[in-house]
């Protein structure tokens, strides 16, 4: 099959091609990145979610009740086709890894409307691989409406989904941390919905607690415009809509994923926060904030590749060593080496 | 870019609970640089070729203690065909009768592994067949 090919079958759903051009993409090969070309004018139509927080806070097992609700979402509602990108990390040591999200999702098992993937961080480290953009991308061009992307265990400074997903739900656990750990900065000020999951175990009210004290402390902050802050920065240039609501509150809500218990007010929460960024401009902005970041690591890339392999050969070898002699410091080595290329 | 990782699937097919040895070789496997994707305890030969689909793996575990060996492997090698996977390597772990071994390696089965197997032993026939079909 060529990669032309590769892409129209995706296109077709070809759930085999899906699955190929997945490892391509996820390779860096030539051959997926020319699927990618051939996808990329059919993505932009997805819900990516994000579902991220501490290892043993329930991510998978509430990722499996929220695709289940999806595709069997009652009151007469369409079921949406679903896939599920779930990162799990790389051994630092041996680059091999233990992909074991799927263990959670086995209700997900034969439904032809669910796709699962399972990736490793391959070494990156803010929470989902370097490649899981471009994964996503392929589901989304392969039709799949609502894509949830499950974070590796994540702690404190693990934020990079917040780039990659349009709402960012963050998944805490009763008993794991004091109230210093709530007001840290970093992961909190991802969220879009925060869950407490595993509710039904004593503590939840501490850490219920815990949380509201920190958003209600974050919300007046400067700093957390930051991240919402895209959202108070444009209505000067667009006079079109009344902001309903310009300032989106992440909620926090209780569930117990095993038991499918606050599912139902969770699912309303993600769409909420959805019509909230369709509302408020947030969803371009989101995007145009995703495909920057994007298109700047790909340039950066680019660009050092081209670069280095117009370096003489050897200089950069010898300006390695300059450096670990303490001959140089690294900026006086940037210097010599873009003044030798020009 | 990177090296192409071995993707191995790790299941356990059938209704036993024993999945001690299944996760000790999901361990040698991922200390041998493979990524492992392990789906856990009673899955069905559906459930372990839909995964194996989904996940583009080179190779498929199977973990069976019960006996039922011989109903579910064929089962599964059956329906990776028909996902149009044969190249997909299978190789068993648990408790398979000697004289069940070799209608199974005639099925396609490239190894199977009893208690007491080097990790070696298989870690080197996986990635040799593996190899071997990528080549």
């Amino acid at each position: 099959m060529t990669e032309t090919d590769l892409a129209q079958a995706v296109l077709a759903g070809d759930r085999l091609a899906l699955a190929r051009t997945l490892s391509q993409v996820e390779n860096g090969t030539a051959q997926g990145r020319v699927a990618l070309s051939g996808l990329f004018g059919h993505t932009g139509n997805a819900h990516l979610v994000g579902v991220t927080g501490a290892s043993g806070t329930g991510k998978s097992s509430l990722v499996n009740q929220l695709a289940r609700s999806y595709r069997h979402p009652g009151d007469g509602k369409l079921p949406r086709q679903v896939a599920v990108v779930a990162v799990d990390p790389t051994s630092p040591f041996t680059g091999g890894a233990i992909l074991g999200d799927r263990i959670r999702m086995r209700d997900l098992a034969g439904d032809p409307g669910v796709f699962i993937r399972s990736m490793a961080t391959r070494g990156s480290l803010g929470g989902i691989a370097s490649a899981t953009a471009a994964v996503v991308q392929v589901l989304d061009a392969a039709g799949y409406e609502m894509i949830l992307i499950e974070t590796v265990g994540a702690g404190q400074s693990e934020v990079e989904i917040a780039h990659l997903a349009h709402t960012t739900v963050l998944v805490e656990a009763p008993g794991l941390g004091d109230d210093i750990q709530a007001i840290k900065a970093g992961i909190l000020e991802i969220a879009d919905v925060l869950v407490v999951n595993k509710a039904d175990l004593p503590g939840v009210e501490n850490t219920e607690r815990a949380l509201r004290g920190s958003l209600d402390l974050a919300h007046p902050m400067p700093h957390h415009f930051v991240h919402h802050g895209q959202l108070a920065s444009i209505p000067a240039q667009d006079d079109k809509a009344e902001y309903p609501q310009p300032i989106w509150e992440p909620p926090i809500l209780r569930t117990v994923a095993i038991e499918g218990t606050g599912i139902t007010g969770l699912i309303e929460a993600i769409t909420a926060h959805r019509l909230h960024l369709d509302a408020s401009g947030g969803w371009e902005l989101r995007e145009r904030w995703r495909l920057q970041t994007e298109l700047d690591i790909l340039l950066t890339n680019r660009l050092v590749e081209g670069f280095r392999s117009r370096l003489p050969a050897g200089v950069y070898e010898q300006a390695l060593e300059d450096l670990l002699g303490r001959r140089l410091s690294p900026f006086q080595v940037v210097d010599k080496l873009v003044d030798m290329v020009g | 870019m990177s090296e192409r990782k071995i993707r191995v699937l790790i299941a356990k097919p059938g209704l036993d609970g024993h999945d001690r040895g299944a996760k000790v070789v999901a361990r040698a496997l991922r200390d041998a640089g493979m990524e492992v994707i392990y789906t856990g305890l009673r899955q069905t030969p559906e459930m372990i070729a839909e995964a194996a689909l989904q996940e583009d793996v080179d190779a498929v575990g199977l973990s069976i203690l019960s006996g039922a060996h011989m109903a579910l492997v064929p089962r599964v090698l059956e329906l990776l065909k028909d996902n149009q996977q044969e190249h997909v390597k299978v190789f068993l772990g648990g408790i398979v009768p000697d004289e069940d071994v070799p209608v199974l390696l005639e099925l396609g089965v490239i190894g199977i592994y009893g208690p007491g197997t080097l990790s070696e032993t298989y870690v080197n026939d996986i990635r040799k067949a593996v190899l071997a079909v990528r080549a």
